[in-house]
């Protein structure tokens, strides 16, 4: 099991907070509140034009940034605010409610992979560099694993970083890179020994104007505002000052990073449910039939308990697995179990939203299939849900 | 380091309790599933050990411990490994008691919660009847104010503890020159002329739990008999309820818990096709399926248990963690009994009776689908 914190491979991000029982304090209250002003001002109204364009402005980034909400994981002399990772769940929880799946998935990658390996692994040139204006807004990351033929098992990764003198040259492909088809630094896991298995995978920073590195943008059932691009590097040079960490450790940056990611997803998925549940609901008591409003039928009536009890108890999972993770206490199976479950909920509620709608359901002019389409990526992204099964059954020691 | 509630007292306890469940109770479990029952030292055994009166006051023999201590206490007297024994305690302690402690007077406490606490005097609970459970608005047990006293008359049942109780704390409805008064409690010494018990009920699991069915025939108590306020019976019963389907969900889980526990140290080393069963990745992600469930469902357990330590009366997540904790708990005792194959299938296995005892959870405290109306109605539906 990974016991983070006691890892070398834990850096002081995740300092020790002491957290209570209750996750979020007055200030955090406060936050919460600003958030979703700023969301129900600046992105919701928005959404619908967003999701229709399959599109949504650069802007926003830079927007975000300055409210200072790209910020809280990390310290002030890179232009954070934190570490303050219950902020950091507040903000998930938030951006759930614009109801974009594909908005909240590129602000996701950008700030909890592409900052997140930066601040974690980067040196201070690194960060000077890159960090600062990416808290900013100003400059988009992403984080490049998958490949066409391998995406959980990433010991499997084909592309290739060879040295050649200064610099490293990069050949191979990247693909389902949320974020990636507007990114300005893709971070980008190579083999630098393609013999060492797990040990030969370093992490670049690789510059979107850089020669060899083409990329496009892919078309996906959900998540239709999200810049999702496939990477593709043809004898693409890198300086040896690239290299993020150090080389032939790539395999457990990954692996550590991990954590946070399928926390972020688990947060934000269960956050999401709720907002579903809600949408669902309130159709629900306006819509009548048969001379009553059809969510005081008794089957509709136990199937939105059923959902809402499932929210709550995938809620308290979650938050489980994140004072696990805030107090460096070993999550493994915490976590695996966290996103696993948050996503299969999340897809079960946006299916019973679309039923709930009858025909509107089905149709593309009502946001519940859009939730259905955005929820499914769920059990998919960031480690299939049988990935996280093996990893728990691995973590349980079965 | 783990991020719990529990002190190192708790973990005392934890320790204490299991020690008397394994040592104690679990040796004799086999017998007295044969027998389909248990003896009265229980209760003397475990009042003796302070774990009949966790969060009550000193004053009347208890430890005056937080609901964390209650946890503690369900999740490890399951170790005894017979449904009927925890469910034999658990009306003891967390459905026929706390209406007592809540409402009652300093003499119903001296008189009932003290030797309730020491185990000396058993407990039941009265609410069902053969035509009102989880309705209980509609109880036709009445008992009728004669100028004296209180003339009792109705039928009760699936009574636990009903058989070897000393007292029921009753629900029935009070009428005073032919008319009602609403919902009360009362507490009715089981040894009182007109209390008859006319069956012991036979159950297809928790076997060594006694199962009653009552007639009240003009039983009369005196006005002191009274438990409460007269006509707040229904409020007084509903908050009941909470604390009773709270505990039947710690037991659903830690009972779950321990039937995975079992369960996959059955399959490491069961082999089939030359391999352990784990070696089967279908087993292995049934398990993991079923860890995840019973995992959330302590933690809702958990967080809805913090709310309701600090005094807050969380109806909705209390049959929020009920339900789920009764439908995740079969589920995985059935997966359980599944994968233990024939031998799943067979008396000579516990899970047998795991799968059999954690049915009732379903059923007793409000079904499903009486938790379900709880939650849907909370949530404006």
């Amino acid at each position: 099991m990974s016991a983070p914190g006691t890892s070398p491979l834990f850096p002081d991000v995740f300092e020790p907070r002491e957290t209570p029982y209750e996750l979020f304090e007055e200030e955090h209250l406060a936050l919460r509140s600003s958030i979703r002003d700023f969301i129900n001002k600046e992105i919701a109204p928005n959404v619908e034009e967003w999701e229709r364009a399959e599109d949504f402005p650069r802007e926003v980034f830079k927007r975000i940034g300055e409210l200072g909400f790209l910020g809280f994981k990390f310290p002030e002399r890179f232009g954070g605010s934190g570490p303050d990772y219950v902020a950091e769940c507040v903000l998930l929880e938030e951006l759930a409610q614009a109801g974009s799946g594909g908005l909240a998935a590129d602000i996701g990658a950008h700030k909890d992979l592409g900052c997140l390996y930066l601040y974690n692994f980067g040196n201070d040139a690194q960060r000077e560099q890159w960090l600062i204006p990416a808290l900013k807004g100003n400059l988009l990351t992403s984080f490049a694993v998958t490949e066409p033929d391998a995406g959980s098992d990433v010991a499997s990764i084909s592309t290739r970083a060879v040295r050649d003198g200064d610099d490293y040259i990069l050949n191979g492909r990247k693909i389902f890179i949320t974020n990636g088809s507007w990114c300005d630094l893709a971070i980008v896991a190579a083999k630098t020994d393609p013999d060492a298995g797990h040990r030969g995978i370093s992490l670049f920073l690789v510059d979107a104007g850089a020669a060899g590195f083409e990329r496009s943008r892919m078309k996906m059932l959900g998540w239709r505002t999200s810049h999702t691009g496939e990477f593709h590097f043809e004898d693409c040079r890198v300086p040896a000052s690239a290299l993020l960490g150090e080389e032939g450790m790539g395999f457990y940056q990954i692996m550590q990073n991990f954590q946070w990611e399928r926390l972020a997803m688990a947060i934000g998925q269960t956050a999401g449910a709720a907002r579903t549940y809600e949408m669902a609901k309130r159709y629900a008591l306006q819509r009548k039939a048969f001379g009553r409003e059809i969510g005081h039928f008794q089957v509709w009536r136990h199937r939105f308990a059923d959902m809402a009890s499932q929210i709550e108890m995938a809620r308290a999972l979650t938050y489980h697995a994140f004072r696990l993770f805030i107090h460096k206490a070993p999550c493994l199976a915490e976590v695996s179990m966290a996103k696993y479950l948050s996503s299969e909920v999340a897809y079960a509620v946006a299916d019973e939203a679309v039923q709930v709608h009858g025909g509107y359901g089905y149709m593309m002019e009502f946001s519940a299939q859009r939730a259905w389409r955005d929820s499914r990526l769920g059990p998919i992204g960031g480690g299939t849900s049988e990935i996280m099964k093996e990893v728990i059954t691995k973590a349980l020691g079965i | 380091m783990a991020v719990t509630f529990f002190t190192e007292e708790h973990g005392e306890l934890r320790r204490a309790v299991r020690r008397f469940a394994e040592n104690e109770l679990a040796p004799h479990a086999d017998g007295w599933e044969d027998e389909g029952d248990f003896p009265d030292w229980v209760f003397r055994r475990a009042g003796e050990l302070g774990f009949l009166g966790l969060v009550y006051p000193q004053e009347y023999g208890g430890q005056e411990a937080d609901y964390f201590a209650t946890i503690v206490f369900a999740e490890e007297i399951g170790r005894c490994n017979s449904g009927g024994v925890t469910l034999g305690l658990a009306v003891q302690t967390d459905m026929a008691t706390p209406p007592i402690h809540r409402f009652g007077t300093k003499e119903q406490k001296r008189s009932y919660l003290a030797p309730s606490i020491a185990g000396t005097k058993i407990a039941c609970l009265g609410i069902s009847e053969p035509d009102a459970g989880s309705d209980v608005m509609n109880v036709a047990t009445t008992a009728r104010w004669d100028g004296s006293g209180w003339v009792i008359n109705g039928r009760k049942i699936f009574i636990t503890n009903g058989c070897r109780a000393h007292y029921m704390t009753l629900v029935a409805k009070t009428e005073r020159d032919g008319a009602s008064t609403g919902h009360s409690l009362f507490l009715v010494d089981t040894d009182t002329p007109g209390f008859i018990r006319t069956r012991r009920l036979d159950k297809v699991g928790m076997r060594t739990s006694d199962t009653a069915e009552i007639l009240f025939d003009d039983c009369r108590v005196g006005p002191d008999a009274l438990l409460g306020v007269e006509g707040e019976g229904f409020k007084h019963i509903m908050w009941e309820l909470q604390g009773e389907r709270l505990i039947g969900a710690i037991a659903a889980t830690s009972g779950a818990a321990r039937m995975l526990e079992a369960t996959i140290a059955y399959v490491k080393q069961r082999q089939a096709f030359g391999k352990p069963l784990t070696g089967f990745q279908t087993v292995r992600h049934r398990l993991a399926e079923m860890a995840t469930q019973v995992t959330a469902v302590r933690e809702l357990i958990y967080s809805t248990a913090f709310r309701w330590n600090s005094g807050e009366y969380v109806v909705k997540q209390i049959s929020m963690a009920k339900l789920l904790s009764a439908t995740v708990a079969c589920d995985v005792a059935d997966g359980c009994l599944q994968l233990h194959g024939g031998h799943g299938y067979s008396m000579e296995f516990p899970i047998q009776r795991g799968w059999r005892d954690t049915r009732l959870n379903r059923i007793g405290g409000g079904t499903d689908e009486v938790m379900r109306e709880v939650i849907g109605k909370m949530e404006g539906l």
